[in-house]
């Protein structure tokens, strides 16, 4: 900005010269608004200083290799974060893999090929509206349309369509070990009987005599007594009361077992973040496709390329970089978005890591907002700690986000 | 490309390259109607927003009158023996978090933004850029989670040592008013620099040839010149205050109650809408199905908000381009 004259006057040397009182006013004024100015906007990087160092301080001694490496627990001091941590990678890269093509698509259709007509400006309105909605609404979105498919195919607990998998009816034994009975679907009571073929889960001694549960299933024939009170005490064997309802259902998920409907699994969980970052991916994409100069879509009509071939071999391999940034941008979002995840009703307490895009999770800012809900320090600190390891995770996100921006971003003119 | 230049069309059509322009053509139009599809899709993501949420409050307005619903100035559907649907506490609870959320960013965001486009020198800029990048690119739950351990105790130790009373209790609606505010501060900032920065050189060459300091023509041409942009900002920056969820369920409280006073614990609808989904109600009950009405209520708020301000800024961006 060019130096205003105002500024090189120094409003005593103004008096000096005897210029109006209101100049040497007015410069005063200007003074004041300015030292003004200064002190406020310092408000930003106080507030900035202070998060910062409340959460440092309430959450580095809590930090440890193990914080990140446990399951959460009822006990603070075993709690760790693996399976939130888990879950968020998880749940941003299916976000990523559906939002950033739909997202690119629709910015590259409103950008290079859209005709100026009403639906365009529909689209667009829509759009920036969509970007408006607050995100506990997209959460009400993905319960009714992923996690429950709008109750037209069954329960979630019940799902009518499940392809791939293998249901277990579990059962105890007199033994209390868990027997498994292979059954058609979650519907289904397996009727008892001696003689039936179970399901035992092998288990071996420890070098240090802890008991070691393989994955690995034996078939035990099953002993039914009428008697529990003198049942002999011996794998198999199950009281007659207890021969009714199984105690729970069990699946067996190879990676592609798929239910309908969804539940609340990732896969519920990433589509729906799917939904929250779209409008901003179809924006900032927007965003990098008009920063292209036109002149290099001039050049290539020129030589006689569609506009296919423009949009694929010029526009988009130059509007990359800045998408990548963007879209990196909005799956940091994502990551910490709470309220969608909350709304689809994840478990809060989650001790596996998710092993195909069935199984349920939970996400590191609802188990941070669990921790911060509850009022012992002890688990306060806990959310303090998860929130450095979120932060960490956002500040990688930011790294790879400036890195491409730096790597691949060449001087289009 | 390694290769050596094709000389020859045969050549060129040996490799597999386009035979005609006629296929060239159509695959154009195919392109054009996938990115079509691609971009109808966000028109679905609307649709089946406002679908959903008009049956479901439909179905909740089927048990529970309309009239109550809109004009009851009680909402207690979880405890006591009479349940009562009246929507005002809970928008009461909104507008006084937002207000509070406003009353802090508003002006600051402007000063902030009139600061960087007018005044900043370069280096300033270069340390405050990233800070409201930064600042904005933070969770709310973690915004959330300051509310409850930074600004919380700070206002209970205010109120003590103003009032001599304990004013403020564990939850209040100032306390997620200013973390809201905080969490919207970089929005304003960001959206009104744009508006600012988008006004002519022109203008405060004028300005400054007629005599300005600097004050005179930020305060009295530059402002005034973007007062639509900074509307605009203002009212984004409302939207997302209004749908804010995880910063006013942490502080807030859980208690919905018509108040203006700031001490006071409210429940937003956002708020109410967290306490339902996270199963303090039975997933059948008419408790549940409030609170689609709820976010019915919401969509319709923030959507009358962002569509406003895109007005404005559509507007404004129309008058300098």
């Amino acid at each position: 900005m060019s130096q205003p004259p105002g500024q090189h006057l120094d409003f005593r040397e103004l008096v000096e010269r005897g210029e109006p009182r209101q100049i040497a006013k007015r410069v005063r004024l200007d003074r004041g608004f300015y030292l003004m100015c200064m002190a406020i906007t310092m408000i930003a990087v106080i507030a900035l200083l202070v998060l910062l160092g409340s959460i440092l301080i309430n959450g580095i001694p809590g930090l440890s290799w193990s914080f990140v490496t446990n399951f959460t627990s009822r006990d603070p001091g075993k709690a760790g974060i693996l399976a939130p941590l888990a879950g968020s990678i998880w749940i941003s890269a299916i976000c990523a893999v559906v939002a950033l093509p739909v997202g690119v698509a629709t910015a590259l259709y409103l950008e290079e090929f859209a005709a100026r007509n009403r639906f365009t400006n529909l689209l667009r309105l829509n759009i920036s509206n969509l970007a408006g909605v607050p995100s506990i609404v997209y959460g009400i979105l993905g319960l009714t349309l992923f996690v429950r498919m709008f109750g037209l195919a069954g329960t979630t607990q019940d799902p009518a369509l499940e392809i791939g998998g293998e249901t277990y009816a579990m059962y105890y034994d007199v033994t209390g070990e868990p027997l498994r009975v292979p059954v058609e679907n979650r519907s289904v009571t397996p009727t008892l009987e001696t003689g039936t073929i179970a399901y035992m889960q092998r288990v071996l001694d420890g070098p240090d005599g802890e008991l070691i549960f393989t994955d690995h299933w034996e078939p035990i024939p099953l002993t039914i007594v009428e008697d529990s009170a003198n049942a002999p005490l011996a794998n198999g064997v199950i009281p007659a009361v207890d021969a009714g309802l199984p105690v729970d259902y069990e699946v067996e998920k190879p990676w592609y077992y798929v239910q309908f409907p969804f539940g609340q699994t990732v896969l519920a969980g990433g589509l729906t973040l799917m939904l929250v970052v779209l409008p901003i991916v179809i924006i900032s994409s927007q965003e990098a496709i008009r920063s292209v100069p036109g002149s290099l879509r001039s050049g290539s009509f020129a030589m006689g390329a569609t506009r296919l071939q423009t949009v694929s071999r010029v526009t988009l391999p130059a509007s990359i970089p800045m998408i990548m940034t963007g879209a990196i941008l909005a799956m940091s979002r994502a990551i910490g978005e709470a309220a969608p995840i909350l709304v689809l009703g994840v478990a809060l307490f989650i001790t596996d890591v998710p092993q195909t895009l069935m199984d349920p999770f939970t996400v590191l800012p609802m188990q941070i907002y669990n921790w911060s809900a509850r009022f012992q320090p002890e688990f306060r600190a806990l959310a303090a700690s998860g929130i450095i390891v979120l932060l960490f995770v956002l500040l990688a996100f930011n790294a790879i986000a400036i890195t491409i921006r730096q790597r691949f971003s060449r001087p289009l003119q | 490309m390694s290769e050596a230049a094709p000389t020859d069309m045969n050549e060129v059509r040996g490799r597999g390259r386009p035979k005609s322009r006629v296929l060239q053509a159509s695959w154009d139009v195919f392109a054009r109607t996938a990115l079509l599809g691609c971009a109808c899709f966000s028109i679905l993501i609307t649709a089946l927003i406002i679908g959903i949420l008009a049956y479901e409050t439909s179905r909740f307005l089927a048990e529970v009158s309309v009239v109550d619903f809109l004009t009851g100035l009680e909402w207690n559907p979880l405890l006591g023996e009479e349940k009562h649907f009246g929507i005002w506490p809970l928008i009461a609870g909104t507008l006084l978090v937002t207000l509070v959320a406003a009353i802090f960013a508003l002006p600051i965001g402007l000063v902030t933004a009139i600061f960087l486009s007018e005044y900043a020198p370069a280096r300033l800029r270069s340390v405050l850029k990233p800070v409201l990048e930064v600042l904005a690119g933070i969770p709310t739950v973690v915004y959330g989670f300051f509310a409850v351990i930074v600004i919380t105790p700070s206002l209970q130790w205010l109120g003590k040592l103003v009032s001599g009373e304990a004013v403020f209790g564990p939850y209040s609606a100032a306390s997620a008013g200013i973390a809201v505010g905080i969490m919207i501060l970089p929005i304003v900032t960001s959206l009104s620099e744009d508006a600012i920065r988008a006004v002519p050189k022109g203008l405060r060459d004028g300005a400054y040839a007629l005599g300005s300091t600097r004050f005179d023509a930020s305060a009295k041409v530059v402002v005034p010149a973007a007062l639509s942009g900074i509307m605009a900002s203002y009212l984004l920056a409302i939207t997302r205050a209004v749908g804010e969820t995880m910063i006013v369920a942490l502080a807030a409280g859980g208690l919905a109650q018509l108040t203006i006073l700031p001490w006071e614990q409210v429940q937003t609808m956002t708020a109410y809408m967290v306490q339902i989904f996270l199963g303090d109600a039975p997933a059948t009950g008419v408790e549940f199905k409030s609170s689609f009405a709820v976010a019915g209520i919401l969509f319709l708020m923030t959507f009358l908000l962002t569509f406003t301000g895109y007005r404005i800024l559509a507007r404004f961006r129309e008058e300098y381009e």
